[in-house]
């Protein structure tokens, strides 16, 4: 909003305390958004020259943009000036090399949360790179990783290890200016994870990231940039909790997917951030970028999204099928209850000659939630036989909680095929009594129902993800019918 | 086992039952015939505890508890099990894995432990050969793209996998054609216990021929008008049901 961009212009004019910024032990920046806390964050992290003034560029691009106002969501103006944008775990110095060095707090954190790291790691072979809070603490499997020349390491590793690719693909995807969430994102962004799959390599195990927040008041920013060079495959698994907590937190991601020459690259979200209580109050704004460039000739991106947490998804994960014959897919589950909000979708822009792109779409609202599905199909004129198929339904529970779709099609190639289909049901009441009078409890069949309804995109997710991702659904509608 | 004392039901305030009396023992089979819109289907419904009937006077006792009170799935768990006309299609939910949740749904109502999918599956294999039901159905969403005599059998399958102590078949016979109708109706048969009790519904006397019956009532106009054996289904096949409505009247 123009007042939030007038009072950050405010604040950037005023001095800051001097010597605040280089006090490198400093654990927590305080609250505020202004050219030094830029400086300190890059400082902090000992970045390169380079980095420092790509931030503080976007900075400038960032206090040209105004917060965007066309989606299906209300919420009180972001005070962007009381976030601190800066928190590391202690010791920072002293990283921890296995599990066993990680404080059995944080362990017991994650179990707590359902995520049994020891498990994960030992049985399903899952090398993880766990964000937690803005430094990435532990990374496992690195080394076999590095066997086949798979690169799988926190952000910032990246910047000291790998300058030159991060340099290379940095914001070539989504550039800073491309909206005000993905500015401010390349602005301040604290970490995240970087991945480089070199050519015809298939990487030999999913690669998993845990994303969780926790410090007070430390809004999220992270940044994933994945590469996936000619003929090589990965999956990768971003999986999100956050504890209960009161206040809103801004998180406003930014991921880069790059697919080289008949290259593939999976991506499989679950998000479970802290939705807010029943009233509305707390729970995370979740304003995302995400965004695929199919560069390459017959490559692929498949993204898959199971969304039931955060008060407010502002989020359309998309495709630019740049290369012939280059495919891109969306397959999202958004499960709002209470007085949650979405508004997700995606964007397949085909530029490509004989690109394909699929996008199927499952919304279920319950409580007194909103649900928008929005997704652009654009076929530019050189995409001779351009095809999309587009699928999106949408389950009503309950009669407070409403449902929109909103498809556009942009069409400059007469040779294209699009296709929509789109449907909208309430969870029948044949359904559940058949269901109940099976010996089923109402909250179960109404489970099964739901599970029913996503079926097609529960599918693809990984085996371990999808029974999270069914779990989760149940939990996500309790108590939602009464 | 069953009682059904002086039932009344009215649907958006229009009366559909007007007095059912009806007595159920263990290992009786029972069938429940009459015209259209005699109130037939809403009997079956009542039974299983459907919304949208009110019941407006009278009781239902199933060993010794009031049926009435409890919603369907606590029916179910009590041993009540419907037979549904027209089964239910739920797209991406798995034949087997919702029969498994049914039957250890009932089960923890029932205090007892969960069947592991190992047992669960190895009992499941036995029972679908018994039914005549084509295993590769089991596997397929709920009745989503099965025939009609699918349906059925699945049905039927489901009934012997849930093993009721009331099974009510709610015109099982409907939509099937002979071949078919023999083969549910045989699966029926091999499902007569002495601890357990049949109320068939049916329009027609053929499926009788299959599923024979110890007692036979006609309903209608929302009352039972006729109760005999067998031989009154042959009757009404002969002459109809107007041949009773109008020896009521006189």
């Amino acid at each position: 909003m123009a007042s939030n961009a007038e009072n950050i212009e405010n604040l950037v004019g005023q001095s800051y305390e001097a010597g605040f910024y280089t006090d490198i032990e400093q654990e927590m920046l305080p609250p505020g958004l202004n050219e030094a806390t830029i400086r300190f964050i890059s400082a902090k992290k000992n970045e390169p020259e380079w980095l420092l003034e790509w931030r503080l560029k976007c900075y400038q691009q960032f206090l040209s943009l105004t917060e965007p106002v066309w989606a299906n969501v209300t919420y009180p103006s972001i005070d962007l000036q009381a976030i601190s944008y800066y928190a590391a775990p202690k010791r920072d110095e002293d990283r921890p090399k296995s599990l066993d060095e990680i404080d059995p707090k944080i362990l017991e954190t994650y179990e707590k949360l359902g995520i049994p790291l020891q498990e994960q790691k030992v049985l399903a072979g899952i090398a993880v790179d766990i964000v937690f809070d803005s430094v990435s603490v532990h990374t496992t499997f690195r080394e076999k990783l590095a066997e086949v020349g798979v690169i799988f390491c926190s952000f910032s590793d990246a910047v000291r290890e790998y300058p030159d690719l991060v340099r290379k693909y940095l914001g070539t995807v989504v550039p800073a200016r491309d909206n005000y969430f993905s500015a401010l994102n390349s602005a301040v962004f604290s970490d995240g994870s970087f991945v480089y799959i070199p050519k015809n390599t298939r990487c030999p195990m999913e690669l998993s990231t845990y994303f969780r927040m926790n410090a007070e008041n430390s809004g999220q920013f992270e940044r994933t940039l994945i590469i996936a060079d000619e003929g090589s495959y990965v999956s990768y698994l971003e999986g999100c909790t956050a504890p209960m907590r009161d206040e809103n937190q801004l998180h406003a991601a930014v991921v880069e997917l790059v697919t080289m020459d008949d290259a593939e690259i999976k991506y499989s979200t679950v998000q479970n951030w802290y939705p807010g209580d029943e009233d509305g109050k707390g729970g995370i704004y979740n304003f995302v970028t995400k965004r695929a460039d199919c560069r390459g000739k017959r490559s692929k991106v498949s993204w898959t999204q199971v969304e039931t947490g955060s008060a407010i998804t502002w989020k359309y994960p998309s495709c630019i099928l740049r290369g012939d014959y280059s495919v891109g897919e969306f397959y999202s589950v958004a499960l709002t209850n209470n007085l949650q909000q979405a508004d997700t979708g995606t964007k397949m822009v085909h530029l490509g000659k004989e690109t394909k792109s699929t996008i199927i779409s499952k919304g279920i609202s319950a409580g007194k939630s909103e649900n928008a599905y929005r997704g652009l199909v654009r076929v530019g004129g050189s995409a001779e036989n351009a095809r999309n198929y587009t699928q999106c339904d949408s389950l009503l529970l309950g009669d407070r909680s409403a449902a929109h779709t909103f498809p556009y099609i942009e069409c400059k190639n007469p040779t294209a095929q699009i296709e929509h289909e789109a449907s909208t049901s309430k969870i029948s009441e044949d359904q559940l009594f058949y269901l109940r009078s099976r010996g089923i409890k109402q909250e179960d069949a109404i489970n099964m129902i739901v599970n029913g309804f996503c079926k097609e995109v529960l599918k693809e997710l990984p085996m371990e993800f999808a029974v999270e991702a069914q779990k989760l659904l149940g939990i996500s509608l309790e108590g939602s019918v009464g | 086992m069953l009682e059904i004392k002086n039932l009344h039901v009215a649907v958006e305030g229009k009366e559909i039952l007007s007095g059912i009396n009806l007595t159920v023992n263990a290992g009786e089979v029972h069938a429940v015939m009459g015209p259209n819109g005699s109130g037939k289907s809403t009997l079956s419904h009542v039974l299983a505890g459907k919304e949208g009937y009110e019941v407006t006077k009278g009781s239902i006792l199933f060993k010794e508890k009031s049926l009435l009170d409890l919603e369907p799935e606590e029916r179910a768990g009590e041993g009540v099990f419907l037979a549904f006309q027209y089964p239910i299609e739920i797209a991406g939910v798995n034949n087997v894995y919702m029969l498994k949740a049914a039957l250890n749904g009932i089960r923890a109502y029932r205090g007892e432990p969960e069947l592991s999918s190992v047992q669960f599956l190895k009992m499941v294999k036995d029972k679908v050969k018994a039914v005549g039901l084509d295993e590769g159905l089991l596997n397929r969403q709920v009745n989503s793209g099965f025939s009609g005599g699918e349906k059925k059998k699945n049905e039927i399958f489901q009934l012997s996998v849930l093993e009721p102590t009331l099974a009510v078949l709610d015109e099982t016979d409907s939509g099937l054609d002979i071949d078919a109708l023999k083969a549910v109706a045989d699966g029926v048969n091999k499902l007569r216990i002495a601890t357990r009790a049949f109320i068939v519904v049916t329009h027609y006397q053929r499926l009788l021929d299959h599923i024979v019956p110890d007692f036979v009532h006609v309903l209608s106009q929302g009352k039972i008008v006729r109760t005999g054996d067998k031989e009154l289904a042959l009757t009404l096949e002969e002459r109809g049901y107007d041949w009773l409505a109008e020896e009521n009247l006189v």
